[in-house]
């Protein structure tokens, strides 16, 4: 099976605007309102949502980076390390409204972490959590509040989520999962 | 990055690859140590034993610590308070720790080659905390890693070490690691502390005066005179070497204006180092003990999240 191209630059575009415009609606009355992007792609994304957050609202939100790998549930278990990246977190979270940013929600797994990891550096008054991608085929019970696209996908699929920052080039695409992982 | 090791037994034998990645790893717990709540649960359930068979504090503590914020258990064992007083041989003690499965032993002997000789028996990762004076890798890469938030780790830079070499493991790891990295090292110590044929290791120059090795480095790293072993004549006495082995602030103006100042400490002020050096803006010497816990969490990470 070939990969098939779900969304381009554009659409992706459209898709991010969404996203803010939904963020700012529901979170008006919040005045402690921060982004924070999961390593590595969640991190462009939660970038660009800042970005249309501020050109749409003026609201201009910090910015946290979360690595998630030392919150893994599966470290004993995987055959080598995955790459510590740095977290970067440099404001308070206490009592603020916080909007986790990844680029696919599949198992929950990564935000299981990823909440972990945020409750380590104070106590939010909310996580929201926004993804560009629900693939489905959770293990655990977490859903997201602000979805870009949702694309039944079978545990047989790689979904990618590529960015220009990374990438090259913003798209999404499903395609037979190989070795390496992707989401 | 794929860190295949098992153990840590020293820098000789690391490559330039290896170091840099370790450094990048430890770079990135740093910042632990800035939260509010300075834990992570990486290696939960895991347990690191420190077996210490000379005195140490800051090196232990620091491997606790590391071990502690990783949410390891970590059990210390000094050799002064167990059974090693009653007679037992080393390996007895490391199968009988072995026995109550560890998953990391940290250990420090006054006999070369004891870390190496416990990691060839045992299951449990093994890192180096020192072996008589042969190496103590986690503080040669502790000591990269704050010459690395100064300095471009990279050829041309220029470290001094000035002191006890021939004693001294931490010159040894450092010269290692240093050299591999394609970095000089100019070394410079009385005739009786420094061993020979060190000018044949590719990349360290050897200097007959404190003043020869300490013009234009970027790095001076000060070694501890071992007062414990006065006994055995090495220099006349301490007030000679003080007087022409110690930095002070004329000799230290002959570095390069920006060069920073390092020791593995436990400091002897007024000896190898004048306090006017050591608590001067150019010491890193605290930046050093700040980076080990970092330095050691990663190297715990990266043995102890190894599969099992």
């Amino acid at each position: 099976m070939e990969e098939k191209r779900i969304c381009d630059a554009r659409e992706m575009d459209r898709i991010l605007e969404r996203m803010a415009d939904e963020i700012i609606a529901r979170n008006r009355k919040h005045p402690k309102l921060a982004l924070v992007g999961i390593l590595s792609r969640g991190v462009c994304l939660a970038r660009r949502l800042q970005r249309l957050i501020r050109e749409k609202s003026g609201r201009d939100l910090p910015l946290g980076i979360l690595d998630i790998t030392l919150y893994r549930d599966d470290l004993s278990h995987a055959t080598h390390h995955p790459v510590l990246r740095q977290t970067e977190i440099p404001f308070s979270l206490d009592d603020a409204t916080v909007i986790l940013v990844d680029d696919v929600l599949y198992t929950g797994r990564t935000v299981r972490a990823a909440l972990d990891g945020l409750i380590d550096f104070g106590r939010p008054r909310s996580i929201q959590l926004a993804v560009l991608v629900d693939r489905g085929c959770r293990e655990l019970p977490i859903a997201a509040d602000y979805v870009g696209i949702e694309i039944p996908a079978s545990p047989q699929d790689r979904v990618m989520v590529r960015v220009e920052e990374s990438d090259g080039f913003d798209s999404v695409s499903v395609g037979p999962r190989t070795t390496a992982a992707g989401e | 990055m794929v860190f295949k090791r098992k153990d840590l037994l020293g820098t000789r034998d690391l490559t330039a690859d290896e170091i840099r990645n370790l450094l990048a790893s430890a770079n990135s717990f740093l910042e632990i140590a800035e939260r509010p709540l300075k834990k992570v649960p990486a290696l939960r359930g895991k347990t690191v034993v420190n077996l210490f068979y000379e005195p140490s504090t800051r090196t232990r503590t620091s491997f606790e610590i590391a071990a502690k914020r990783l949410s390891a258990d970590a059990i210390n064992m000094s050799a002064s308070t167990s059974s090693v007083v009653k007679g037992e041989s080393l390996l007895d003690t490391v199968d009988n720790i072995q026995a109550m499965a560890p998953d990391i032993i940290v250990v420090r002997h006054r006999h070369v080659g004891a870390a190496h000789l416990i990691a060839g028996h045992i299951r449990a990762s093994v890192v180096n905390a020192g072996d008589g004076a042969n190496e103590h890798p986690t503080q040669a890469l502790l000591d990269l890693l704050t010459i690395s938030q100064h300095k471009s780790l990279e050829s041309g830079l220029k470290v001094a070490i000035i002191g006890d070499i021939a004693h001294s493991r931490v010159a040894r790891s450092n010269i290692w690691a240093l050299t591999t990295l394609g970095i000089t090292v100019r070394v410079c110590a009385p005739p009786t502390m420094l061993p020979r044929e060190m000018e044949k290791i590719a990349g360290v120059e050897v200097c007959r005066t404190p003043e020869e090795a300490l013009e234009g480095v970027d790095v001076v790293m000060m070694l501890r005179i071992q007062l414990e072993r006065q006994d055995k004549l090495l220099f006349p006495s301490i007030r000679d070497y003080a007087r022409i082995f110690g930095l002070n602030r004329q000799r230290l103006a002959l570095a390069k204006a920006d060069a920073i100042v390092m020791h593995p400490g436990p400091m002897n002020r007024g000896v190898e180092i004048t306090s006017e050096v050591a608590d001067s803006d150019r010491a890193v010497i605290l930046n050093q003990v700040s980076n080990g816990v970092a330095l050691r969490m990663a190297v715990l990470f990266l043995l102890g999240g190894q599969g099992s």
